[in-house]
């Protein structure tokens, strides 16, 4: 396997083929972890990982502070946005502030798209994008990616249909630039007024017809359906939208091929983009992506602050039964 | 007072000298130009291997005083200007408070006297505070000294307003400058809607909010037989119907800014927010458009838009960030290097964009031309001087510039306005 370089996690589009398969590779060892009786390894003991989320989020975060705390970082939550802000302190201030207590790694999550960016420029700690805006969700496609893979031996190849607001979305940019790079085909399927202008740019085919997007499709990946959309007027209602881009039982049996791979980012609206059955049913991985989310993160924190840092010397007075050592060094098994 | 220029190949709009010649101004006007002249003076510059231009005028500015003196300054923005090359500029209404009334258009024409180093023409507002909702007294504006009026940073969306503005602006004598922006359909976009902001995930401003305004006043012009000034067009459908309303014969002029000839959405990859602009950068389609639409004449005239932020401002999420970069000491070297040497614009074409075209679409019968009896403002620029943009050495008070580290062919030599020399390169 290569060698990891970055010190931070913008977005896949920064990521390499072998970049991306080296994180999925990691992940799975730690996926072993998390299925232990003590679930926790000591490979970023000493190191502070704060996450800071300008944006609610519960099941991101929670990911992100476990994955840490399984690889002994020390951790710390700030959410940012309603207390600094309004004191009208900037985020590269308040950055700077958390930065000065010693964090290694930042993860941050924002309304506004680039804000990991500019935190990049100018701060001295690692930064893991949790979400900026409309552009980029890395964690979460390269989370989809190890679950496909995992359930079905690959992604070349493999037909993949995004539903929903693609407008909006993040994860579907996301999982756009990384299925694409990994070989995948990608169709994404939604309403017209909430599909990006010129989003066939970005090699994907465009579908307004539900039907004819997931008939080919080995995954589908469903968006949540935000309710402000209607208000702000790209959509008629909700009703016609769960009518021509839901995906309930009736329409994913007559339509989609067997065995098909039904998942959702989450959080779901039930009823809307698909229905509970669907959610619940024997295609959904959804709650495996979830599982699997702790372990790319554990992988991507691993490898952004592990592997920078430079080797301790190696005490052999050590106990740990695992394939990990203090220092850092993981022995992941390749086929 | 007298100040004699010597050598100086002469560039008007419709002719470039061939002969040295040198130019007398006295008490503020060009009094004599010819071969050669004798008469002794205190101040003269030799021109000899540099071009000299009528004065340069720059017909849409941000000054930001009165209000936001932190950005910029009457003073610090005339600095920028002669700097610049520029002997006249005209400032937007978009202060705190608005330029719609008298005694502001007053107040800002006395400190830019005090300052004394360029021509400060205020542009007055179209409607009341930029409400959109009643007109100024525009004769009164008039009286104090407005060419123009504009709610610049907006347009004025009302159309019947915009009506009945374009009917009384044509009696009372002033130019009508339109920001085109449907705020309806920008709603909210940081940059211009294309394949960049979609893999950017960033809101996009789209085309067709210039565009639909730009046709709805080009056809109040014609109902109503008025004028009107499109600001900073940055679209090729813009250029598109500017020319054909021009065809047609209606009063319709357009300008252009230097960023949107040499930059395109590009630019914001990096979400560096000193290129997010209003209108934004567009394409490279666009870019060409723009340059066709200055050489074939759609496009009357180049201005900067200067519009200076502080850095505090600029350095916050791409989403807040104001919009707008300065431009006044740029738009000489990046005219020169983008337009002039690479031939799209001849020299006598650029005095036509920059200084001959703004003084006749807002009426400054005594500027534009360098000839005698007009106006001593002059602006003298060394064609092939190489330089670099360097932040250090800006003028302007704000420093929000994505040109900063580019390198130029062309620079100001020397500004001269009412025939006192405001700038010369030492």
């Amino acid at each position: 396997m290569g060698e990891w370089r970055h010190r931070h996690l913008l977005g896949l589009e920064d990521l390499s083929r072998e970049d991306i398969m080296m994180i999925l590779e990691t992940a799975k060892s730690f996926k072993q972890v998390s299925a232990r009786e003590v679930k926790k390894v000591p490979a970023l003991r000493g190191k502070t990982v704060a996450t800071f989320f300008f944006e609610p989020s519960t099941r991101t975060r929670t990911s992100f502070e476990l994955a840490a705390k399984r690889l002994s970082a020390d951790t710390l939550n700030i959410t940012g946005s309603p207390s600094s802000l309004s004191k009208g302190e900037t985020v590269l201030d308040t950055v700077k502030n958390i930065e000065a207590m010693s964090v290694d790694l930042i993860v941050v999550r924002h309304a506004s798209a680039g804000v990991p960016h500019m935190l990049a420029q100018k701060a001295k700690s690692s930064i893991i994008n949790a979400g900026d805006g409309c552009r980029s969700h890395p964690t979460q496609a390269l989370l989809d990616m190890f679950t496909i893979h995992e359930r079905l031996g690959r992604i070349e190849g493999l037909n993949v249909t995004i539903v929903g607001d693609i407008l909006h979305s993040r994860v579907a940019r996301s999982n756009i630039i990384g299925l694409t790079k990994m070989g995948a085909k990608v169709t994404v399927c939604g309403p017209s007024t909430l599909m990006p202008i010129d989003i066939e740019k970005m090699n994907t085919k465009v579908s307004y017809n539900l039907k004819e997007a997931i008939q080919d499709a080995d995954v589908i990946i469903l968006l949540r359906l935000q309710m402000e959309r209607q208000k702000d007027k790209y959509l008629p209602s909700l009703r016609e939208y769960a009518r021509k881009f839901g995906l309930n039982k009736t329409k994913l049996e007559k339509y989609a091929k067997k065995n098909v791979l039904i998942m959702h980012p989450g959080p779901t609206n039930r009823g809307i983009e698909l229905s509970a059955e669907v959610a619940d049913g024997e295609y959904s991985v959804i709650l495996d992506q979830v599982t699997n989310g702790v372990a790319v993160r554990m992988a991507v924190l691993y490898l952004l602050l592990g592997a920078k840092s430079k080797p301790a010397p190696r005490k052999s007075t050590k106990k740990e039964n695992t394939s990990m050592t203090n220092q850092g060094t993981i022995n992941v098994t390749t086929h | 007072m007298s100040l004699l220029i010597k050598n100086a190949i002469i560039v008007n709009a419709d002719k470039m000298h061939k002969e040295p010649q040198d130019i007398w101004i006295e008490k503020g006007v060009i009094t004599k130009i010819a071969p050669s002249i004798k008469n002794g003076t205190d101040k003269m510059i030799d021109a000899k291997g540099k071009l000299v231009m009528p004065g340069l005028i720059d017909i849409h500015v941000h000054l930001r005083q009165p209000g936001r003196e932190d950005k910029e300054t009457i003073e610090t923005g005339s600095k920028a200007a002669v700097k610049g090359g520029f002997t006249t500029i005209m400032c937007m209404p978009n202060t705190n408070p608005v330029i719609d009334n008298g005694m502001i258009v007053e107040s800002i024409i006395k400190e830019a006297k005090r300052v004394g180093l360029c021509h400060v023409i205020p542009i007055g507002s179209i409607t009341r505070g930029q409400k959109d909702e009643e007109l100024v007294d525009m004769f009164e504006m008039k009286e104090a000294g407005c060419l123009a009026l504009s709610d610049d940073g907006r347009s004025v969306v009302n159309s019947q307003l915009m009506r009945f503005a374009m009917q009384y602006a044509k009696m009372a004598g002033l130019l009508l400058i339109q920001h085109c922006e449907d705020p309806l359909l920008s709603s909210g976009g940081v940059m211009n809607e294309s394949a960049v902001s979609t893999k950017l995930g960033l809101k996009g401003h789209a085309g067709i909010a210039e565009t639909v305004i730009i046709a709805r006043d080009i056809e109040l012009a014609r109902y109503l037989n008025a004028s009107v000034h499109i600001a900073h067009m940055s679209l090729r459908r813009s250029v598109d119907l500017v020319r054909r309303a021009k065809a047609e014969g209606i009063r319709v002029t357009a300008e252009a800014c230097p960023h949107h000839f040499t930059l395109t959405d590009e630019a914001v990859s990096s979400f560096d927010t000193a290129a997010k602009v209003n209108p934004p950068l567009r394409t490279q389609d666009d870019v060409e458009a723009i340059k066709e639409g200055l050489k074939d004449g759609t496009i009357d005239c180049i201005v900067t838009d200067h519009a200076p932020h502080t850095e505090e401002d600029k350095e916050v999420e791409f989403d807040h960030a104001p919009f707008g970069m300065i431009g006044l000491e740029t738009s000489v070297g990046l005219t020169i290097s983008e337009l002039v040497h690479k031939k799209v614009l001849s020299w006598p074409q650029m005095v036509e964009r920059m200084s001959a075209r703004p003084a006749e679409i807002v009426g400054l019968t005594n500027k534009g031309r360098l000839a005698e009896g007009l106006d001593g403002d002059i602006t003298i620029i060394d064609p092939e001087k190489e330089w670099i943009f360097k932040r250090e050495e800006i003028a302007s008070k704000s420093k929000n510039s994505p040109f900063i580290g580019r390198k130029m062919k062309g620079m100001v030599e020397a500004t001269i306005v009412g025939g006192k020399i405001s700038y010369q390169v030492q």
